[in-house]
Formats: C-alpha cells, structure tokens, sequence
C-alpha cells in the first residue's frame, strides 16, 4: 500500500524561523522571536493543504519560508525532490517556477508603475527565452484562464478592483506553469462576494493544472470549502492537522476546538443549542513562549503535565495528528513522518 | 491566439503617455517655457547681440548707464554691457547647476538604494554619508580647489579646468541629502509585497532594483533634484565670490549678483537682473520636477 503512494510534493521537517531580537547598546542577540517552531508536514501532489490559526501565529511566516523569502533558522523544505532551505542562489533561483506564491493584499502585491501585462509578464522574462510576441501571447492566455480581459493589457493596478487585482496577481504566479502555490491569505482583503469568485477560480485552475496549494488563511469556512486536510497552528506549531471533514465535524486539541466553535452558525435552530469557547487571556508572545505547551496558559483543560512539558505532534487516531497531552499516540509502524502518507492515503480515499 | 486579439488596443508608449500627461500640467508648462526662453538667451543669444569691445576710454564714459537702446540692461561700473554679461553669465550658471545637481542625484541615488536594499552596506555607507554632512562645506571646497585648481587647469586649459572641479566640488558636497531621502523610501519600499512576489519569482537583486524600487523613489529624487539645481546655482556664486571659482573676469549669474551688491541704492537693477534669472531657472526648474513627478505616475495620469 504505502509503496504505491506517490511521493509528497511538498516534504516540510523541523521547520524553525526564528527573528533575532538584538537589544542593548552593543545590539547584542538576547532572544528569538519563534514565528515557527518546529514545523513539519506535508502536502501531496494535488492536493491543498489549509493552514489556518489567529493572526501573528505564524502561517505567513510559514508560507514564506518554504518559498525561502525568509532564509528558515533550522529544518528541510522538499519540494519536488530538492530540498530548498539547502539550494545555491542560483540554483534556487531555477526552481522558482515550480514554486509561486499568490499574496495577501492585491494593491500591495502589484507594483503601481508597471502595467498589468509587464507584471504578468516578469516571470517569463525572468525565465523563459520568449521573444516579446510570444510573451504577449502567452500573457494574453494567462489573462483569459483567470478571467481578465484581453483589453486590460495595458491598463495600471489602482485602475482595478480587488478582485480584478487578485486575478493578476494569480496570473502572475500561473505564468511559470508552477507545481506548488502557496496563497497566503489570498481572499483577506476581498469582499465577501469576491472570495467565492476567487476562491472558485483557485480551484478550477488547480483540477485544470494539477496544482498543488498551500492555502493560508483564517477563514475557516472558506478553508472547509477549498481545502482536503487542514493544519491548526498556534503560537508558531502545528497542534492539529486532520483531514478537514474528521476536523471540522470533531476537532481533537482544545485550541482546535475553540477556534471552530468561533465559526459562525448560519442554521438558527443550531445555533442556539452551539456551545462557544470562550478562551481566557491573550496570546503568550512568541519571544517567550511558556515552558510546557504552548497552549497551556489558556487551555481549558490544562492539567500539570501540559505546564512542564511541551506535545508532540503525534497520531492519535488514522490519519490524524495532535500536539496535546490528552491524546495517546496510537502505534504507527514508520512513527510520525511515515504516518503522513497513510492519511494521505486515506484522505484520497475520502475524495475520490 | 484566438480572433479575438485582433480587438486588443495597441501597448501605448510609456514616453506618449507621459508626455500627454505633462502637457495637462500649467505650471509644468510653463516652467518648461521659461527655461527655454532662458537656455535660448543664453546659449543663442550672443550671437544676435555680439560683444562689442570698446576702448578703455570709451568705457569708462559709458560706465553705470541705466537702460538704453544701445545698452537694453544698462551698463556695468568698468562700461561693460550687462546684456552681454548676463548671457555668458548664464551660460555657465546653468551649466553649472544642472551638471552638479545630476551628480549628486546619481551619487545620492545609488549610494541610497544601496545602503536601503543590502542591509550589509546600510551601516557603513550611511556612516560615511554622515562623515560628509559633518564636513564644513566651505573650508573642504576651499582646499579642494586650492589643491587640485591649477593640476586641473593645467590638463583642460583655465576655464573648462574650472568648471569641472567647482561641478564636481559641488556634486561631491551636496548629494547626502538625497542619500538620506532614498534610503528611506528604499527601507519601506523592500518590504513591500511585490518587491516580495519580486523575489519569490526569482528575480535577481539588480533587476528588482531597477525595476521595482528605482521607479517607485522617483518623487522624492525629483523634489531633491530640483531644489539641488537651486542650490548648486547659489554654492557655485558663493565659491566665486570668496574667489575660488571662476576667474574674477569671468562671469556667472551668482558673481553679478554679487558683483552689483555693492551698488544696490545706486543702481539696483544690476542686482534685480541676475536675481530674476536665478530665481526663474529655480521656479521653473521646481514646477518641471513637479510635472514629471505627476506624470510618470500612472496612478495621478489621466486626471
């Protein structure tokens, strides 16, 4: 069975990306602020992997470190076969089009001076030896598979919508044929009519070219509609990742389980019987996290273990792993990162 | 492609759309205007009012003469004409102050990007740009031309020898502002996310530079350099004034200024001419940086 399994596209172990904090006179190096601590997962080829938490938990810095525009403290970002926190500049530099990134804020991804077509455009001149009619029409193709006007071509980002301007965006990252998308929070600054424009976009290019996302985001609703297994980060880790109806049907951890309650209900009846957890507290600073679980300050059902020692993230049942005391790994024979191609394996079972 | 790309306008050039938009701007115009006039006084000027040489004894006979036919700006206290003196004055003036002010755009420029975007040279060139704002201007310009005046002199003859040291002086002296301005713009600018979708797509530091930050610091760079030619213009008289610039003889806008300082209750027109040259080229040289400024702004184009 396991053999047969494709490989992972996407391979992360022991992620860590730490920010020095330097302080004092002589800017010593005091502390780390642990944006991401000791991540690992990963992300089948086709698949999209949701990778939600509240702000300043991490996700983006995630996002960001597997594509290396931060430089990652510690641990290994396979895609496709190589491991870039390891590659040569300019060795990066040629895998760049297997992996692009759609971001946040389209008025803020989009470099005001240049027109929409030299912005889809870069990629192609950064790595393809297109001459300029060639490059107009392959821009002219990416502009019609995410839905923009042809006549656009020569027109500047602030003459667009948002939605309009996350198109470009999404062509710009298309323009390379790229395996791996990593969209990080690619419908946050969108009206609520527009996500779901953009969000069906996403998905309709992704069953047309295989794609593989890594979707950033903290809109759990959004998430249960596009992703196939969804990662709960707190405080810079991973405390859940299940496959997203075993998630959003019975969250494991605590902290899954208060997040989710926060969804809203659109069903009146269900919504009064629904129980909200309301979670005491602020979140711990990354600079110092608590000694034991990093939940621990705020778990409603925190007992003296959690206070000394930090989870792990184990399997607790097929196919799911949680970082939290409360569970018991259950016995896999290849123990973590084995574990991972089993429940992709069911998590295939489960779309196909 | 498909039939459809037969209805797709063509890519207008990026020159036509500024240009387009420039001319929407008055001020800008007008600007460009005066400084036409001004440049066409100057460098075709002589040759429709040649310098006629007169006798010692002549001059002194026509000396401080208000205006006349003979004379349209009067004459100065040896019996020079002041038209004559105005048009060569201006020719090195302006001269002077475009040639400097590019200098030290381009050093403030670069050494700015590249103090803003690698975080590695932020330190020590910003350190160096302080050493040279702690420098005191007019002592560093009076040694540099007392050392190098007559080396340079004796390569490229007087008075080419002249204009490039006091240029190059005054480049050399003026650029930390700039410096300082783009370096600004440059920090916040590279955290911007398309300098980051820049980079993940994998473009190479050179060419986000010129392509993302370089486009984008383009308002303040303007605004310094039309205050530098300003500037430049009024360094160059003060270094011609305290003698280290050109040759007493030869003039320029700042020398006649000051040269007719002294005759201000007397006869104050041969103050207020070399003023108003100054003061037009600044003004019209503020409203042009203004102009182009909002024009190669696609986002203030089409307004």
């Amino acid at each position: 069975m396991r053999d047969t399994s494709p490989p992972a596209l996407v391979q992360v172990d022991g992620l860590k990306m730490y920010f020095p904090i330097h302080s004092g006179v002589l800017r010593r190096h005091t502390g780390d602020v642990k944006a991401v601590d000791d991540v690992s997962f990963s992300i089948n080829a086709g698949e999209t992997l949701g990778l939600v938490g509240e702000s300043g938990c991490g996700k983006s810095t995630v996002g960001r470190a597997l594509l290396r525009l931060y430089e990652p403290t510690a641990g290994r970002v396979i895609i496709d076969g190589e491991d870039i926190a390891q590659l040569s500049s300019e060795a990066l530099r040629k895998k760049r089009p297997t992996m692009q990134m759609v971001f946040q804020d389209p008025q803020a991804s989009l470099n005001p001076r240049m027109s929409l077509s030299s912005i889809i455009g870069e990629p192609l001149v950064e790595h393809t030896p297109m001459t300029a009619a060639e490059r107009q029409g392959r821009i002219y193709e990416l502009m019609d598979q995410v839905g923009l006007n042809r006549r656009f071509a020569n027109r500047f980002p602030h003459e667009f919508s948002g939605g309009q301007r996350q198109r470009i965006g999404i062509a710009r990252a298309l323009a390379l044929n790229p395996k791996f998308i990593v969209c990080d929070e690619p419908i946050a600054a969108l009206d609520v009519s527009i996500q779901a424009q953009v969000v069906n976009l996403l998905e309709d290019l992704q069953e047309k070219f295989g794609l593989t996302y890594l979707f950033i985001s903290h809109d759990l609703s959004m998430v249960r509609h596009i992703a196939d297994r969804v990662a709960v980060m707190y405080l810079g880790r991973i405390v859940e990742l299940s496959p997203r109806d075993d998630l959003y049907a019975r969250p494991l951890h605590p902290y899954a389980e208060a997040l989710l309650s926060a969804v809203n209900e659109p069903d009146p009846d269900r919504a009064k019987t629904r129980k909200r957890i309301l979670l005491k507290g602020d979140l711990p600073s990354p600079a110092n996290p608590p000694k034991g679980c990093n939940f621990c300050t705020r778990c409603p059902k925190v007992f003296a273990r959690c206070l000394t020692e930090k989870p792990d993230l184990v399997h607790v049942e097929y196919g799911r792993q949680v970082a939290c005391h409360l569970f018991d790994p259950i016995n896999t024979a290849s123990g973590s990162t084995g574990g991972s191609e089993d429940q992709e394996h069911l998590q295939h079972g489960v779309t196909q | 492609m498909s039939k459809q790309s037969t209805a797709i306008p063509k890519a207008q050039s990026q020159f036509g759309a500024v240009w387009r938009q420039f001319r929407v701007h008055r001020g800008a115009v007008f600007g460009l205007v005066v400084l036409g006039i001004l440049a066409g006084f100057v460098i075709f000027g002589p040759l429709f009012w040649p310098e006629v040489k007169l006798k010692v004894a002549e001059a002194l006979k026509v000396k401080n003469q208000g205006p006349s036919m003979r004379f349209p700006l009067g004459t100065d206290q040896l019996g020079r004409d002041m038209m004559v003196r105005m048009m060569a004055a201006g020719k090195v003036s302006l001269a002077v102050g475009f040639v400097a002010m590019i200098i030290a755009i381009f050093v403030g420029t670069s050494i700015g990007v590249l103090a803003g975007y690698f975080k590695r040279l932020d330190g020590p060139l910003m350190r160096l740009t302080d050493l040279f704002l702690s420098l005191p201007l007019i002592p560093l310009l009076l040694v540099m031309v007392m050392l190098f005046r007559d080396k340079v002199a004796s390569i490229m003859g007087p008075e080419l020898g002249a204009f490039l040291l006091i240029v190059f002086a005054i480049g050399i002296t003026s650029w930390m502002q700039a410096a300082r301005i783009v370096r600004g713009e440059v920090l916040a600018l590279k955290e911007r996310e398309y300098v980051l979708a820049a980079r993940s797509i994998g473009a190479p530091a050179r060419r986000v530079i010129l392509r993302h930050i370089l486009p984008n610091v383009v308002s303040p760079v303007m605004v310094a350099a039309t205050l530098g030619v300003a500037e430049a213009i009024i360094t160059e008289s003060v270094l011609s004034f305290l003698g280290l610039g050109f040759p007493p003889d030869f003039p320029t806008w700042g020398r006649l200024l000051f040269d007719g300082l002294q005759y201000l209750q007397l006869y104050p027109e041969r103050v207020i001419w070399p003023g108003l040259a100054i003061s037009l080229t600044v003004l019209s040289v503020n409203y042009i940086g203004d102009g182009l400024r909002d024009a190669l702004d696609p986002r203030t184009r089409g307004r």
